[in-house]
């Protein structure tokens, strides 16, 4: 999604959201993602005004102070940005990659399942499978930090039973042309 | 991670129905992470960036413990992981190949700007009029939209980025405006920073006799 990214030609423009909206955005941030209502509060106060940043092909990137912490694709879920993930590690669930598949991933390449299911790899356990089109923060086998923010194109279980094509879409990952961008 | 517990996303998840009672009064602080000077990843993830001679310099001299985590001969041992052997090797002669590639490209980019040079050119359009097209800003890190804007908006007359003939990106000012610009190449005015007033030619392009 940000492969390429730059704010000059990407960007359509920069609206405060309504406090009503805002209120939506919030209510449905709390339900999709595993945060408390205070963590949420720390990282957006209420006091403070949400931006939205409209960019190309339906992409859209929520500020706060600058600073892109929500990325959202049409209507589709929230996406927590990469250094936000970084900072609050527990927020999305977790699936992880093998070694080899980790400089793929930051040429901006899907995630296929064989990464995934490897020994290096790593998926939910059967009792907290994913469906399809899960956000989900995806780690890298031997590292502590996230190396990107991703969604499901299917089910966890059926990674593991299929084991072929593209478990894992990138929605953005470290090195990519958001990443290099702090604030907006 | 506090908990494996995730729900899905599209199922509500109020936080008092977790197992370990009511959320905590106060925000988790968040963790703080380091990142690498030099290549802006985490510092575990500066292998995989095209700069790693540079990043472990850094590293080593700013975080001697970390230098240690990272790059002793343990850790690189150990964090080969599951990769085969090969695979690890590939992937080093990559990273290596990478870095050199990024210097290369580095060295490329100082040379042209070094060789750039930005063309002002006021071109005739009929007798009392004329339109000025500026080449060559973007070398010197300039973004052209900003640039036209300013144009417009100092001269209050239309300016656009175009690409001319020849496919390069030009700027087009209605008006003769050449000298203006100048001075404004001169005083670093807005976005016009850091070009070189030897860089900057003014030329004329006569009307062709026989045009239209
Ligand atoms: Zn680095």
């Amino acid at each position: 999604m940000f492969k390429k990214f730059s704010p000059s030609a990407d960007i359509a423009g920069q609206t405060p959201v309504k406090s009503s909206v805002q209120r939506a955005i919030r209510a449905a941030v709390l339900s999709q993602w595993k945060i408390e209502p205070e963590t949420l509060e720390a990282i957006w106060p209420k006091k403070e005004g949400l931006v939205h940043v409209k960019c190309r092909e339906h992409v859209s990137i929520y500020t706060v102070h600058g600073e892109p912490i929500i990325i959202q694709h049409f209507d589709g879920p929230y996406y927590p940005t990469l250094r936000l993930v970084h900072k609050y590690p527990y927020i999305l669930p977790k699936v992880g990659v093998d070694r080899g598949a980790i400089r793929f991933l930051l040429a901006g390449a899907p995630m296929m399942c064989p990464g995934l299911t490897s020994k290096g790899g790593y998926l939910p356990p059967a009792d907290a499978a994913l469906p399809a089109g899960a956000p989900v923060v995806i780690h890298a086998e031997g590292k502590e930090h996230a190396v990107g923010i991703g969604v499901t194109k299917m089910g966890t279980e059926d990674m593991r039973r299929i084991n072929k094509d593209v478990g894992v879409e990138l929605i953005t990952y470290l090195g990519d042309e958001l990443w290099a961008l702090k604030s907006l | 991670m506090p908990s494996k517990k995730n729900q899905a996303p599209t199922t509500p998840a109020p936080a008092a129905d977790e197992p370990d009672g009511p959320p905590p009064p106060e925000p988790v602080p968040p963790v703080q992470v380091l990142y690498c000077a030099v290549c802006s990843y985490p510092p575990e993830y500066c292998e995989f960036g095209s700069s790693l001679t540079k990043c472990k310099e850094w590293i080593k001299e700013t975080h001697p413990d970390l230098y240690e985590k990272y790059y002793s001969e343990d850790a690189l041992t150990s964090k080969v992981g599951t990769l085969s052997l090969e695979a690890q090797a590939k992937l080093e002669k990559e990273a290596a190949k990478k870095e050199a590639k990024a210097e290369a490209k580095a060295d490329a980019a100082l040379k042209k700007k070094l060789a750039s040079q930005v063309t002002i050119k006021r071109i005739e359009r009929n007798k009392r009029k004329h339109v000025t097209s500026i080449h060559g800003l973007e070398a010197f890190g300039v973004d052209l939209k900003k640039a036209a804007k300013q144009f417009s908006s100092k001269f209050a007359t239309g300016a656009s980025v175009t690409k001319d003939v020849q496919g390069r990106d030009e700027i087009v000012v209605q008006g003769d405006v050449s000298y203006e610009i100048v001075e404004m190449i001169e005083a670093e005015a807005g976005v016009l920073k850091g070009i070189p007033p030897d860089k900057v030619d003014v030329v004329e392009e006569k009307k062709k006799k026989g045009g239209d």
